[in-house]
C-alpha cells in the first residue's frame, strides 16, 4: 500500500510538471495576450505592464519564475484580467465554493444512483423498473446547459421556490439547482452502471448456489452481491470526478455561483496565463488524487487485484 | 475650444453655482426599500482608481471614490470634491478650491496631497496602469516624460498649494480639460492605506473611499457590494443604502433573474425588445448611447483587392438595409446609421450624408450599378470574408447583412467568429477582409469618434489614410466652431467609405419601474453615481 | 461533456470485462450467434431503424423542402414568434429559427455536421487507440509498461480544456474538431484494446506465426487488430453519442462551426437561449433529433455488446 502511494506520487509530480508545461506553451501560442484591448495599449504603456507581470522575460524564464514561485511561496501569482486579486485568492474564494456543490453532486449520484440501480435490477421487468430505466436515460442525455436554464425557470420564475443564482456563502437555498444541474447526469449513469452489474451479479453461478441453500433474499443481496456490484461503479467514479470538473463550468457560468469551473475556461479566453497555470495545478493534482484513492479503494474491495 | 464644449462648461458653470441638490426631489414618496441590484456581464476587472479600464469596475469606482467633479443626470459638470475652479489668464493653469468639509471613510480629510498622489500614481510607470496613457489625454505638463520614467513623478503638471487648493499646469491651452476629470482614473486615492497594505488595500475592510459608498463584500465571479459611507460629506442626501452588483454571464438567464424580482436593472437581449414593452410598458426603457457600430474595409497592403476600389466599398454599403437592421434584427430603439458619428454626441450636428436621404430601392439599384462598373457580376462573381468576434448579437447582424449583400448584389460573404481576445489580434494586424468594429466615446464631442479614422489613430483598423481628414481634424481641434470641419469629414467618409456605418447603440434596459425616475437616461454617456438615485414607493 | 463522460464510462468496465471473456470464445461461430442474438434485441433493433431515419433525413432532407439553410425571410425576420411557427401550410415543417431562416433546412445540415463529427471523431479516437493499445499489447515489457504509463498521465488531463486550448490556439476549422474530439477521447480505448490484444497474444494460432517468421507488424495487423473487431465495434458505437455530445459543449462555448453552418449543438444552445420567449419550436426540433439519435446508439451499442457477450444468456 505504502510502496503503492509513493510509487503514483512519484509519477504524479512529474505529470503534473508536463502538464503545466503544456499549457503553458499553448496558453503563449494562442494569439493574443492578456493585455490586447479594444483600442490597442500605447508601446510605453503595454511595456510597464508586461514588465510589472514578468511577460517581457524569455518564455523559458517565465516558466522558471513560476514555478519557483509555486514551490517556495505557494505563490501562483496575480491575475492579469482581474487586478484585484492574487491566484491564490480566486482558488481560496472559488475553490471551497466548487468543492461545496461537486461532493453534494458526487454523493447524491452515487447513492440515489446507486439504490435506483440496485432497486430496479432486484425488480428486473416490473413498473420500478421501467421507470427508472426511462427517467435515467432521459436524465442522461439532456445536456445541462440546456437543464440549468429550464431549472431557473420553472424553480425561480414560475414557482418562486428558489433564487435564481449566486451562491450567498452556501446557503442551501442557493445550493440545490446546481447540485441537480450537476448530479443529474451522473446519478443517471450510475443507476444504469449499477443495474446492469448487479444483474449480471445475480445471473452468476456463487448467488445461484447462494440461492440454492435457501439463504433469504435479503442476506444475498446485501452481504454476497453487493461488492461484486459496485466494483464496475467505482471504477467509473474516476472520469465522472473528471466529468464533473469539467460540468463545473457550466454550473459557475449558468448560475453564478463562483466557483473555479468558470475561472478556469474564462482564463483561457482572456489569456490569463497566471489563473489558467493555477487552476490546471490545482485540478490536474485533484484528479491525480482522486484516481489514486480511487485505485485504492477499489484494491480495497476486490481482494484480487494488488497494489 | 468649440461651441460644444463650450456650452457644456457653460451649463456647468450654472451647476456649480447652485447648491448641491438632495437626490430625491422633494415631495416624492420614497419606497421603503432603497436597495439597488443590477447585474453584470462580467467581473470588474478592479476597483482601484488608477488600475480600473472596464464600464463596470469604472461604475463601481465613481460610487467609491469621488474626483473633482461629478456629472449630473444631462451630463453636465457638477461640484465633487472640487467646488470651483479659476483658469489662468495664459488657459495653461487650472486652480480647484476642494471642499473643506470632504472626509475619507475613515475619517480623515480629503485634501488636494491626495489628488496629488492619485494622480502621479497614475503617471508612474511602475503602477503599470492600463490607462497610463490618461495623464496624456488631460494635456497635464510633463506627463510624457513622467511616464517612460525619464522625470520624476513631482514634475508632473498637478500640486497642492495648500490642503483645500490644487493647481493643475498643462502643457498646452486646452479649454475641456475640466471634462477630464470625472474619470474614473482621475480620483484621489489614500495614500497611507495604500502604504498600509499594498496591493491589498482595495480588499473590502482595507479599503478606504471617499465617495458615497463603501465597498463591504466582494465575492469574485458572484457579487460585489457597497454599502453607504457614513463619513460622506453629502450622506444626508444619499438615498439608495446598499447597492449589489451580481455577475450573471448569460443575458436570457439575468433576465429570467429580473423577471423573478431579484435584479432591478438588467440588459434585454437583442430581438427582445418590443416583446418586452408591450407586457412591461413600465420597465423596458430604450435610450440613446454615445457608441456606433460599423464594418471595417482593409485598406492596408494586406487587404483583398476588391475592396481597394471605392466603388466596391460604396456598393457593399448601399446594399446594407440599416432599417431591417434595428427594425427587425436588434429591434432595441437603435437608430440606423450613415455617418460615423452619433447624433446624440454634443453639440454635433448630424449631416444628412446623400445616401441617407435615398430609399433602400434607389440605394440597392446604385449598388448593383457600382458593383457591375467594377466588373464584378454574375460572371466575376465577388466573395469575400467578413470577421467578427463570438457574440449572439454580432451574429444576428452578421447574418443578416451577410444575406442582405448575397440577395441584393450576389456577392458570397464567408462568415468568420472568434472569440474575443484571437479577434483583437487578427484585426489589430490587418489580417481580415471586412470587419467589426465599434466604439463609444470617452467624452462627449464628435473628435472622440472622428478621430479614429485619422491616419495616426491606433485604432483606425481599416488602415484609412486620407490627407485632408487628417489636416481638418488637426484643425478642428483648435477651432470655435469645429462643426464645418466634421461635416467635411463625415462627407469624405461617405464619398470614400473606408467604414460602412450601420447603426448607432441605445441604452436597452429592463429597470425597476420604482428606479426609473431617477435613471439619468439623458446622460449619453452613461456615467451614472449611485448617490443620485432613489427608489419611489409603488 | 460532463454529459459525455458520464455516457461514455458506465460501459467501459462492462466492455472490458466482456472483452475478456470474448477472447474465451471460438472465432467463427461467435458471429452468427452473434447475428442471431442481435437480432432478436427488440430495442436494439428499433434503433437501428431509428438511426436509419436519421442518415436518410440527414443526406435526403434537403430534397424535400426548397427552402436552403442560410436564406433569410425579410418578412418574418423579427416577427419570428408571431410569424415563424412551423407549419405544413408553407412548407416551413419545423417554422423558422431566430434570423428567419427555414429551420427544417438548418436541421437537416446540422444533422449532417453531427453525425460527422460523431462519426468521424469516433473514427479517429478508434484507429488511434486501436493501434496505440495493439502496439503496447503486442510488444509487451518496457515500450508497454511506458506507453500505458502515458495513457495514465494522459487520463488525468482535464481534455475539455485542452481542446479549448487547441480550438484556440490553432483556430477553428471543422477539422480541428473532429481532430480535437478524436484525440482527447483514445485513451480508453487504448486501455482496451490492450488487454485484448495481451490475452490474445498467447494463443496457439500467435505463437504460430511467429514461430514461421512473421514480422510483428504483419501480425498485429493480420492477426492481433482483427480478434479485436467485436470490441472495438461496441465500444465505437457507444464513442459516437460521446462524440456528438462533446461537440454540443463546443458549440455551447461558442467554438463550434461557423455561421451559416450549424450542429444539433449550437441549434440546441439557440434554442435554449429564446425558449422563454415564445418560441420553443426553436429547441424542441434540434433536442428531439439530438434525444433521438443518442438513445439510438446507446441501445445499439448495448445491443451488440449483449449480442457480442454470450455468456449473458
Amino acid at each position: 500500500m505504502l510502496s503503492f502511494i509513493l510509487r503514483r506520487v512519484s509519477i504524479a509530480i512529474p505529470t503534473l510538471l508536463v502538464l503545466l508545461i503544456i499549457s503553458f506553451w499553448l496558453m503563449q501560442t494562442a494569439p493574443g495576450g492578456p493585455f490586447n484591448s479594444e483600442r490597442p495599449l500605447p508601446p510605453q504603456v503595454l511595456a510597464n505592464i508586461e514588465a510589472k507581470y514578468g511577460l517581457d522575460q524569455p518564455m523559458w524564464k517565465q516558466m522558471v519564475d513560476y514555478l519557483k514561485g509555486i514551490i517556495t511561496q505557494f505563490d501562483f501569482g496575480p491575475s492579469y484580467k482581474y487586478k484585484d486579486r492574487s491566484v491564490n485568492d480566486i482558488i481560496a474564494q472559488g475553490f471551497p465554493v466548487t468543492l461545496h456543490y461537486g461532493l453534494i453532486s458526487f454523493m447524491l449520484a452515487i447513492v440515489i444512483g446507486g439504490a435506483l440501480g440496485i432497486a430496479a435490477a432486484i425488480r428486473q421487468n416490473s413498473w420500478l423498473d421501467y421507470f427508472a430505466v426511462g427517467i435515467t436515460i432521459g436524465a442522461q442525455v439532456l445536456p445541462n446547459f440546456v437543464m440549468a436554464p429550464i431549472l431557473i425557470l420553472v424553480f425561480t420564475l414560475w414557482l418562486g421556490w428558489l433564487p435564481g443564482g449566486g451562491w450567498n456563502g452556501g446557503q442551501w437555498d442557493h445550493v440545490i439547482m446546481p447540485v441537480i444541474a450537476l448530479s443529474t447526469s451522473y446519478m443517471a449513469s450510475i443507476a444504469r452502471l449499477t443495474r446492469s452489474s448487479m444483474l449480471e451479479v445475480l445471473r452468476s453461478n456463487f448467488i445461484r448456489t447462494a440461492r440454492a441453500k435457501g439463504l433469504p433474499d435479503r442476506v444475498i443481496i446485501w452481504r454476497h452481491a453487493l461488492k461484486p456490484t459496485i466494483l464496475p461503479v467505482v471504477s467509473y467514479l474516476g472520469p465522472a470526478f473528471v466529468g464533473m470538473v469539467t460540468g463545473s463550468f457550466i454550473i459557475d457560468s449558468i448560475f453564478s455561483t463562483g466557483g473555479v469551473g468558470y475561472f478556469y475556461v474564462n482564463a483561457a479566453f482572456n489569456r490569463d496565463y497566471a489563473v489558467m497555470m493555477g487552476l490546471t495545478f490545482l485540478l490536474g493534482s485533484m484528479t491525480i488524487l482522486f484516481n489514486m484513492v480511487v485505485d485504492i479503494l477499489y484494491a480495497w474491495i476486490d481482494p484480487k487485484i494488488r497494489l | 475650444m468649440n461651441v460644444s464644449t463650450k456650452s457644456i462648461l457653460l451649463a456647468s458653470a450654472l451647476a456649480l453655482a447652485s447648491p448641491a441638490l438632495a437626490a430625491a426631489p422633494e415631495g416624492v414618496a420614497l419606497a421603503d426599500d432603497q436597495t439597488f441590484t443590477y447585474r453584470v456581464l462580467d467581473e470588474h476587472s478592479s476597483v482601484d482608481p488608477q488600475i480600473v479600464e472596464d464600464v463596470s469596475g469604472s461604475e463601481i469606482v465613481r460610487d467609491l471614490f469621488e474626483g473633482l467633479y461629478n456629472q449630473d443626470a444631462d451630463g453636465n459638470l457638477v461640484p465633487g470634491v472640487a467646488l470651483s475652479h479659476t483658469v489662468s489668464d495664459d488657459k495653461l493653469t487650472y486652480t480647484f478650491t476642494l471642499r473643506p468639509e470632504a472626509k475619507w471613510s475613515d475619517g480623515n480629510p480629503v485634501t488636494a496631497h491626495d489628488f496629488v498622489y492619485g494622480w502621479q500614481r497614475l503617471a508612474d510607470p511602475e503602477t503599470a496602469s492600463p490607462y497610463q496613457w490618461y495623464v496624456e489625454v488631460m494635456g497635464l505638463a510633463n506627463a510624457g516624460s513622467v511616464m517612460a520614467g525619464e522625470a520624476p513623478l513631482e514634475e508632473l503638471g498637478v500640486r497642492a498649494i495648500d490642503d483645500h487648493t490644487l493647481e493643475v499646469t498643462l502643457e498646452k491651452p486646452m479649454t475641456y480639460f475640466p471634462l477630464t476629470t470625472t474619470h474614473a482614473s482621475t480620483f484621489p486615492s489614500p495614500k497611507w492605506v495604500i502604504d498600509e497594505h499594498g496591493a491589498d488595500w482595495i480588499k473590502p475592510g482595507n479599503i478606504v473611499s471617499n465617495g458615497a459608498y463603501v465597498l463591504t463584500e466582494h465575492v469574485p465571479q458572484e457579487r460585489s457590494v457597497r454599502e453607504r459611507n457614513p463619513m460622506y460629506w453629502d450622506n444626508e442626501n444619499t438615498v439608495i443604502e446598499k447597492v449589489s452588483a451580481l455577475v450573471i454571464n448569460d443575458e436570457n438567464v439575468a433576465l429570467t433573474r429580473f423577471l423573478a424580482g431579484e435584479l432591478d436593472r438588467t440588459e434585454v437581449p437583442a430581438g427582445q425588445y418590443p416583446a418586452l414593452k408591450e407586457e412591461y410598458p413600465d420597465t423596458a426603457l430604450s435610450f440613446p448611447r454615445l457608441c456606433n457600430y460599423y464594418f471595417n474595409f482593409n485598406l492596408s497592403e494586406n487587404g483583398p483587392e476588391a475592396t481597394q476600389d471605392v466603388r466596391v466599398r460604396k456598393a457593399l454599403s448601399y446594399a446594407v438595409n440599416r432599417d431591417i437592421i434595428v427594425e427587425n434584427v436588434l429591434q432595441g430603439g437603435q437608430s440606423p446609421a450613415y455617418t460615423f458619428t452619433p447624433a446624440a454626441t454634443a453639440g454635433f450636428e448630424q449631416p444628412a450624408t446623400d445616401y441617407s436621404t435615398w430609399t433602400q430601392e434607389e440605394r440597392n439599384a446604385k449598388a448593383v450599378e457600382l458593383l457591375a462598373e467594377a466588373g464584378y457580376g454574375p460572371d466575376n462573381p465577388l466573395s469575400l470574408t467578413y470577421l467578427y468576434n463570438t457574440s449572439e448579437a454580432h451574429k444576428k447582424v452578421a447574418i443578416a447583412v451577410s444575406q442582405m449583400w448575397k440577395q441584393t448584389l450576389g456577392v458570397d460573404i464567408t462568415l468568420e467568429n472568434q472569440e474575443w481576445q484571437t479577434f483583437l489580434e487578427t484585426r489589430g494586424n490587418h489580417d481580415f477582409e471586412i470587419a467589426r468594429g465599434a466604439w463609444c466615446g470617452d467624452y462627449n464631442e464628435a473628435s472622440t469618434f472622428l478621430d479614429l479614422v485619422q491616419s495616426s489613430s491606433g485604432y483606425n483598423d481599416a488602415a484609412y489614410s486620407n490627407a485632408e481628414v487628417d489636416a481638418l481634424l488637426a484643425e478642428a481641434k483648435s477651432m470655435d466652431d469645429p462643426q464645418a470641419n466634421y461635416t467635411r469629414v463625415e462627407e469624405i467618409i461617405a464619398e470614400e467609405m473606408p467604414i460602412i456605418p450601420i447603426y448607432h447603440y441605445a441604452g436597452v434596459f429592463m429597470m425597476n419601474p420604482a428606479i426609473v425616475d431617477s435613471w439619468p437616461v439623458q446622460n449619453v454617456e452613461q456615467n451614472w453615481y449611485s448617490k443620485d438615485l432613489y427608489k419611489v414607493a409603488q | 461533456m460532463s454529459n459525455g463522460m458520464a455516457i461514455l464510462n458506465p460501459q467501459q468496465p462492462r466492455t472490458a470485462a466482456m472483452a475478456e471473456r470474448m477472447a474465451e470464445v471460438k472465432g467463427r461461430s461467435l458471429w452468427a450467434d452473434a447475428r442471431a442474438r442481435f437480432l432478436r434485441n427488440k430495442a436494439a433493433m428499433v434503433s437501428v431503424g431509428v438511426l436509419g431515419a436519421v442518415f436518410i433525413f440527414a443526406f435526403f432532407g434537403h430534397l424535400v423542402t426548397p427552402y436552403d439553410n442560410e436564406t433569410i425571410d425579410w418578412n418574418v425576420l423579427g416577427k419570428v414568434k408571431e410569424l415563424g411557427k412551423p407549419s405544413l401550410a408553407n412548407g416551413h415543417y419545423f417554422g423558422y429559427d431566430d434570423s428567419g431562416r427555414d429551420l427544417f433546412a438548418r436541421v437537416v445540415q446540422g444533422t449532417q455536421v453531427s453525425l460527422m463529427v460523431g462519426v468521424i471523431g469516433a473514427a479517429i479516437a478508434v484507429i488511434v487507440g486501436t493501434i496505440y493499445g495493439a502496439v503496447a499489447g503486442y510488444i509487451g515489457g518496457r515500450v508497454d509498461s511506458i506507453m500505458m504509463r502515458f495513457v495514465d498521465i494522459a487520463m488525468s488531463v482535464p481534455y475539455m480544456f485542452v481542446l479549448i486550448l487547441l480550438l484556440v490556439v490553432f483556430g477553428r476549422s471543422i477539422e480541428m474538431i473532429f481532430v480535437g474530439i478524436g484525440l482527447t477521447a483514445w485513451l480508453d480505448m487504448s486501455r482496451i484494446v490492450r488487454g485484448q490484444t495481451l490475452s490474445i497474444k498467447n494463443k496457439e494460432f500467435i505463437e504460430a506465426a511467429v514461430a514461421t517468421g512473421v514480422p510483428s507488424f504483419t501480425i498485429i495487423r493480420r492477426h492481433v487488430v482483427p480478434n479485436l473487431l467485436g470490441v472495438v465495434v461496441v465500444y465505437a458505437t457507444l464513442l459516437v453519442p460521446q462524440m456528438i455530445l462533446t461537440e454540443s459543449f463546443i458549440s455551447f462555448l461558442g467554438l463550434g462551426v461557423q455561421e451559416p453552418l450549424t450542429s444539433w449543438g449550437a441549434l440546441i444552445s439557440e434554442g435554449t437561449s429564446t425558449m422563454n420567449y415564445g418560441t420553443l419550436w426553436q429547441l424542441f426540433f434540434p433536442l428531439a433529433f439530438f434525444v433521438v439519435t443518442i438513445f439510438a446508439f446507446f441501445f445499439i451499442g448495448d445491443g451488440l455488446r449483449d449480442a457480442l457477450d454470450p455468456k449473458d444468456r
